[in-house]
């Protein structure tokens, strides 16, 4: 379970986010919609724990504990994983050290050769992380590294943004796999938190909630297709005339 | 061990040079060294060495328990040869003096790739005759396991001159570590070491030298190669423990078609270091190809790091890569790259880039669980990694271990 209670977050001393109320069941992953600059990425981050986020008010409960003060590494460990907008190139660190490392380092070579294989990315493992790599690959990169991770609350900023119809099947079917959707609903573990533009994730992933973000709030809250259809028929200022 | 030979008209120009400084690096005053020392008794077994000396030419790359992975053996302490030896047909290691004593011809080789007045330190390796090794591979000879030279520093205060000469013949192979390091941890004292390489036709020559000083000594090395048509030269630098001041501007000369060099430079100041390194290439026929790479980190001390390639044919290509990471707030890292080209149709390029360690990239690795200090050495070490193309492999674990011990040390 995430509860995020009444959150304010500023990014160098400028509030971005305004009283973000949002619950994600254990089991449920849930969207999050909304323009370009309205707060998405941050509230992501802010999850997170990134210490450029800063948290003002409110709070961040996971898994019944405050963690609003928790280091980002410390979050990891707890169970959140989070899939990069624009991830960074770190040069002389390989694709195989990330998910060794989010294998907490217990990765032997075969498992990681599995899963680059499942991520279509063998030929990638050696090569220095991000660098280089088409927006395709870096999403799959990512996806790759949470797939080692196991999170049990998996952040995905834009999982499938600049990738072509063969490997939104792909990502679709890696997140399902994080997202356990072969698991019995009442058996389900794994949350999620998906941004996207487009929507199209939704054909692969179940997600129960949609929420709409403007300016650093969320305005609405219901089912995704719903609010998916209603943004691409009438776009955002509907959303922001429906909450006048 | 007879004394080297060599013509006087390197005597006099050496003698004319003899107080001229060098065009980089800090002025050594020449006399607070001593010129000589003891002779050291040879030894026809490496193993029997004294085991403090191995232990230190071990942490240098220096193998002399069990050298069935070696192709041959050069050892030198201060300026002795106290060992040398060959294991593999058609690869000759000796002491310098004894070739030049088997061989006429090696005085054509004499100070061909760098010039005897160079500066005071070329100057005074040729009036002191400190001996030094000879290595050389036969025609279409190549060998896997390289070929295994140490030079030595053993009394405090001395000067240790070596004169080097290396040639691989046409179409041979050779691969060669060096491993310079010194038995006493806090005295000053100088290494001044020449080094000429001739890289034949077609042949491929892997260098790697790692350097294992102690905070109170000065290094002047001075190395030229000349490379020959389909020639390719490989050279390794590793410089990871403390030095007072150390410069040298290795530079390398292609003078036959096709002709490829490339450096890499590993570097590592804690503090009181003083480092100037650079590699220098000139492409003098058409198609000759150069990489020099090299990673400056500092915990302290300060690398200047230099690069420096000219075009001066048709078709060549080259480029500079020079990173430099501070780590503590007092490091220096100045990186000068420099290119030139002397006509149209080359194809010169650099990148260089000095900073701290992104906190951004120190995040990415936290998110996915490791600490900050984890994430921090993770990236640290991906810094030092450098991928060498063309190391045999057994060479390269060697070289990524000997980092990889370092490493641990500074973090
Ligand atoms: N590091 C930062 N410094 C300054 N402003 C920032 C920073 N990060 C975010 N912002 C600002 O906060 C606002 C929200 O940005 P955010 O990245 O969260 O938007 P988003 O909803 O993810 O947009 P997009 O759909 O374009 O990815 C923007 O106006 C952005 O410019
Ligand atoms: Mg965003």
């Amino acid at each position: 379970m995430l509860e995020i209670k009444h959150l304010n977050v500023a990014v160098e001393g400028r509030e971005i986010l305004r009283d973000v109320n949002l619950n994600i069941g254990t089991g449920e992953t849930h969207a999050l919609f909304g323009p370009n600059g309205s707060g998405k990425t941050t509230l992501l981050m802010a999850i997170m724990g990134f210490p450029r986020y800063q948290v003002t008010k409110g709070k961040i409960i996971f898994k019944g504990k405050d963690i609003t003060k928790l280091a980002v590494d410390e979050r990891a460990r707890l169970g959140i994983g989070i899939s990069f907008q624009r991830p960074p190139v770190v040069r002389g660190v390989k694709t195989r050290d990330m998910v060794s490392a989010a294998m907490g380092g217990e990765g032997d070579e075969k498992s990681i050769a599995k899963l680059a294989e499942r991520a279509d990315l063998t030929e990638f493992l050696d090569r220095d992380i991000n660098y280089g790599f088409s927006g395709g690959e870096i999403k799959r990169a990512e996806l790759l590294q949470l797939m080692a991770q196991r999170p049990e609350l998996t952040l995905l900023d834009e999982p499938e943004s600049g990738v072509d119809l063969v490997n939104i099947a792909l990502i679709g079917e890696l997140l399902n796999e994080l997202l356990e959707k072969g698991c019995p609903i009442r058996k389900r573990k794994c949350m999620g938190l998906i941004i996207t533009h487009t929507g199209h994730i939704l054909e692969y992933v179940n997600v129960r909630t949609g929420y709409v973000m403007l300016d650093g709030r969320v305005v609405c809250q219901g089912d995704p297709h719903e609010i998916l259809a209603t943004i691409k028929e009438k776009g955002y200022e509907e959303c922001a005339r429906c909450v006048k | 061990m007879r004394e080297v030979k060599s013509s006087k008209a390197y005597k006099d120009k050496a003698k004319a040079a003899s107080a001229k400084p060098a065009a980089l690096g800090e002025d050594i005053d020449l006399s607070a060294f001593a010129a000589s020392a003891e002779e050291q008794p040879y030894e026809a077994d490496p193993s029997k060495l004294p085991a403090k000396a191995k232990e230190q030419m071990m942490e240098a790359g220096v193998i002399l328990e069990d050298t069935s992975q070696r192709s041959g053996t050069y050892i030198q302490m201060d300026n002795t040869p106290v060992h040398f030896s060959s294991q593999q047909e058609g690869v000759e290691v000796m002491a310098i003096s004894q070739a030049l004593e088997k061989y006429d011809w090696l005085s054509d080789y004499w100070w061909q790739a760098v010039a005897v007045d160079t500066d005071k330190y070329t100057a005074h390796v040729e009036l002191s005759q400190g001996n030094g090794y000879f290595i050389r591979a036969l025609p279409g000879k190549k060998t896997i396991y390289p070929v295994q030279a140490c030079l030595y520093l053993a009394k405090a205060k001395l000067a240790q001159n070596v004169h080097n000469i290396i040639i691989a013949e046409e179409n041979s192979e050779l691969h060669i570590v060096t491993g310079c390091t010194t038995a006493f941890g806090e005295e000053p004292g100088l290494h001044l070491g020449v080094s000429e390489f001739y890289i034949k036709r077609g042949a491929k020559v892997t260098f790697t030298m790692i350097h294992s000083w102690n905070p109170e000594i000065a290094v002047r090395p001075r190395t030229g190669t000349i490379i020959e048509q389909d020639g390719l030269f490989l050279s390794n630098y590793v410089l990871m423990k403390p030095v007072r001041s150390l410069q040298m501007y290795p530079a390398a000369k292609c003078v036959g078609e096709n002709a490829i060099v490339r450096y890499n430079s590993i570097l590592m100041a804690p503090p009181g270091s003083h480092m100037d390194i650079g590699s220098r290439v000139l492409l003098n026929a058409k198609g000759a190809k150069t990489e020099i790479i090299s990673r400056a980190l500092t915990t302290g001390g300060t690398i200047i790091a230099r690069g420096y390639i000219e075009g001066n044919a048709p078709e060549v290509k080259g480029h500079l890569e020079c990173r430099g990471l501070i780590l503590q707030e007092k490091g220096v890292i100045h990186a000068i790259p420099e290119l030139k080209g002397n006509l149209a149709g080359i194809d010169l390029s650099h990148e260089a880039a000095v900073g701290k360690i992104a906190e951004e990239e120190v995040e990415y690795l936290m998110a996915r669980g490791l600490t900050r200090t984890e994430a921090t050495a993770t990236i640290v070490r991906g810094f030092l990694r450098v991928d060498i193309e063309g190391l045999p492999p057994q060479l390269d674990a060697e070289l990524k271990r000997a980092i990889e011990a370092s490493e641990k040390e500074l973090m």
